[in-house]
């Protein structure tokens, strides 16, 4: 355990190193930290704290209140379901159903396996082509309850996919 | 014309010319076309050339505003018509290339309009189409058309031409100056003369001084801030460099939401490529002047829209709203003198300047200058982006471009202006879209998002979920937004699930007037718009479910999947 934990505080640390051209804030870093590691793990808060030389507290405020950030390993893919208006009313909470019934959850999370993410989306900016969900950031519009189970169904057992 | 500038051009008309030997294929991939399927569209064009042999160029370009017709291809031979063709699926993608591009035979039964004067017996003339009527393209002049984030292509269509005319023969005095006659006003929400607040960035002494670009668009139901990053970010680049010229900054920072990885990207590499032919960086086109910009992310946050809230963000915390003043003018990000105008606002600048502050004017009404950029979805026929001058009414938008509500229904809402905004009625289709006239029919015109809903949709149920995302989205800071939209929250899921009580309705007054005198930005002050706005127009809907026990559109369940209450 002890040598893995070192080799995720070199590679935060070689993460924060490559980020650190620009002006690097504590929201930056915490965004490149999530987009290399796909969470953010206790070294990273502790990292950041010493990078932007601030304190953990400083750092677990920012990461608490953007919800761009998880704070354990990824599942293996994510969904997420749009709920805007636009999609709500073209039928987002018959999809919702659909999809959580596929997956076996009653709201936001993880399956059991640990294998999907279900998060609903703000807006996913597709709007003109209600209802629209993300499969691992591919974009799925106009749809219906039963293609959208269609393609939550193919993901599952698909490849984990790498950002 | 700066040397450096005409030498660009040649370069770019040259680089245009040879492109135009070969076919060329544009498929968009904006949003919206990339969730009707348009990347695999492009793939298959491109493996289907390949396959064949053909050398074509196949550019993923941005958004025409035809959303309803998405994937939406169209090939042009070399000298041939622009033959459109909507709707396209993968499984169609050989049979074009074979017959359209090595055949030579444009499919005229297929098409769905042309650009070719001569062709236009074979097919609908693009600006005929209905959705076209009327518009006037500025800000989207060249969305769809040319491949985003490609210089060339850009400076061959008349691209920097506004730069090269304000750094060759113009002071900054001047540029500001035909800004000011142009009567634009901020596209973001607020509707601010945008030359009155490079004024005050003007008066504060540099020499590090911001020009910050919103793209931070969270607006439910909004995507022309990322259609234009998406299409045309160079005209974003272009716009900034002019006010930042106008106003002596040094800086500029574009804000985009980090997960919207297709804006993302074309914004890098329009910079990358700005900063490389020498249109950003020291020495600007051999002018003397410099100006910087970067890309810098920002976190899910629909308050980071407020423009101190987004330079919390740009320093790395929280998205929550200062106090005003010290207004940003004076102390802006990291302390620096800032402004900050939205994408939509600075897109419009390259031609303001380029054809005058009095051009622009001339479009428009009386205090709305210029176009209005809307979003169409929800019960419409054609939802897509159109750019439409001030003072069209909402019907001839909604009815006359956007075909009408389809299914034979009946046209029963409008939310327009994003969630803080307002819910219209089909009684008030006849209000022109401008600032003035929007805000006084208790809607704002806002970024531009219109949501058409028809009557099977439930005034009570949209109106608890606009609400849901009011309250999602609160940052907190001032309690009583952050408790009153919880508040809010709450009567309404009670109206819907039909136990609330008369005295709710006035509960809600209640709350939304504590909100509007006690919060800081507009998230708590605007957030009893909605319903407020929904009560005038279907107060016998409230009641319905409130006395009734009946929602009168049958929507109501009380089964809610929203993420509400599940933020903080």
């Amino acid at each position: 355990m002890l040598s893995e934990g070192v080799t995720l505080r070199a590679a935060i640390r070689q993460v924060l190193q490559s980020h650190r051209d620009g002006a690097a804030t504590i929201l930056s870093s915490l965004l490149a930290l999530e987009d290399a590691l796909g969470y953010i793990p206790p070294e990273g808060i502790e990292e950041v704290a010493e990078l932007t030389h601030t304190t953990t507290n400083d750092v677990w405020g920012v990461a608490s209140f953007y919800p761009n950030f998880r704070f354990d390993p990824p599942c293996e893919h994510t969904i997420e379901v749009c709920w805007g208006p636009t999609c709500h009313l073209l039928g987002a909470p018959a999809v919702v159903k659909e999809v959580l019934d596929a997956l076996g959850l009653a709201n936001e999370g993880d399956t059991p396996d640990r294998s999907i993410t279900f998060k609903f989306n703000t807006c996913l900016g597709a709007c003109a082509q209600a209802p629209v969900m993300a499969l691992d950031h591919h974009l799925y519009g106009r749809l219906t309850p039963r293609a959208a189970r269609g393609r939550v169904e193919a993901l599952k057992g698909s490849p984990a996919h790498r950002r | 014309m700066t040397q450096a500038y005409n030498s660009l051009k040649q370069q770019a008309l040259a680089h245009q010319r040879q492109a135009a030997s070969r076919p060329r294929v544009r498929v968009g991939t904006a949003l919206c076309g990339f969730a009707a399927g348009g990347k695999e569209v492009a793939e298959a064009f491109r493996q289907q050339a390949l396959g064949l042999g053909i050398s074509a160029t196949v550019s993923e370009v941005g958004c025409l505003g035809l959303c309803y017709a998405e994937p939406l291809v169209d090939i042009q031979l070399p000298g041939g018509p622009r033959v459109f063709y909507g709707n396209v699926g993968p499984e169609e993608v050989r049979g074009l290339v074979d017959a359209h591009i090595r055949g030579g035979q444009p499919q005229w039964d297929r098409a769905l309009a042309v650009i070719g004067s001569s062709f236009d017996a074979y097919a609908t003339a693009l600006d005929d189409l209905d959705m076209m009527q009327g518009q006037v393209r500025i800000a989207l002049r060249n969305a769809g058309h040319n491949a985003p984030a490609d210089l060339e292509e850009y400076i061959a269509t008349g691209g920097y031409a506004g730069l090269d005319r304000a750094l060759s023969g113009m002071t900054p005095q001047q540029v500001q100056e035909q800004v000011a006659a142009s009567g634009l006003r901020g596209r973001g929400g607020a509707a601010f003369p945008t030359g009155a607040k490079w004024r005050f960035l003007t008066g504060s002494p540099g020499p590090t001084k911001y020009i910050l670009c919103n793209c931070e668009e969270g607006d439910p139901g909004a995507f022309n801030d990322k259609g234009i990053l998406e299409s045309d970010p160079h005209t974003l680049v272009e716009g900034m460099v002019l006010a930042g010229y106008a106003t002596g900054a040094s800086d500029g920072v574009i804000f985009i939401r980090h997960g919207h990885d297709g804006p993302i990207e074309r914004a890098k590499k329009a910079l990358e490529d700005a900063y490389r032919a020498g249109l950003l960086g020291k020495n600007i086109l051999g002018s003397g002047f410099s100006f910087n910009a970067e890309v810098a992310l920002v976190g899910e946050s629909y308050v980071s829209g407020e423009e101190t809230a987004l330079m919390e963000a740009v320093e790395g915390k929280r998205a929550m709203p200062r106090f005003r003043p010290p207004f940003p003018a004076a102390y802006g990000v990291w302390g620096k003198p800032s402004n900050i105008n939205n994408i939509k606002t600075l897109a419009y600048v390259p031609e303001i300047v380029s054809r005058g502050g009095a051009w622009f004017a001339s479009v428009g009404t009386e205090r709305s200058k210029g176009t209005a950029i809307l979003c169409l979805s929800g019960a419409i026929q054609r939802p897509g982006m159109m750019e439409v001058p001030m003072g069209m009414t909402l019907r001839q938008a909604l009815e006359g471009l956007a075909g009408g509500v389809p299914g034979g229904k009946k046209l029963k809402l409008l939310q327009t202006g994003g969630p803080l905004g307002g819910v219209l009625g089909a009684d008030q289709l006849d209000i022109p879209m401008d600032f003035d006239a929007m805000a006084r029919a208790g809607a704002i015109l806002g970024s531009g998002g219109i949501i058409v809903a028809d009557e099977s949709a439930c005034a009570v149920d949209l109106t608890r979920l606009l609400m849901a995302f009011c309250q999602y989205e609160s940052c907190g800071k001032c309690f009583p937004c952050r408790l009153g939209m919880t508040h809010m929250v709450e009567i309404l899921e009670r109206i819907c699930r039909f136990q609330g009580a008369p005295s709710d309705l006035q509960l809600l007054e209640q709350v939304g007037a504590s909100m509007a005198a006690g919060s800081l930005c507009g998230h708590g002050q605007l957030g009893f718009n909605p319903v407020r706005s929904a009560l005038r127009s279907f107060g016998d809907e409230f009641k319905a479910h409130i006395e009734g026990k009946r929602c009168p559109a049958g929507v109501c369940t009380g089964e809610y999947l929203t993420p509400c209450r599940s933020r903080r």
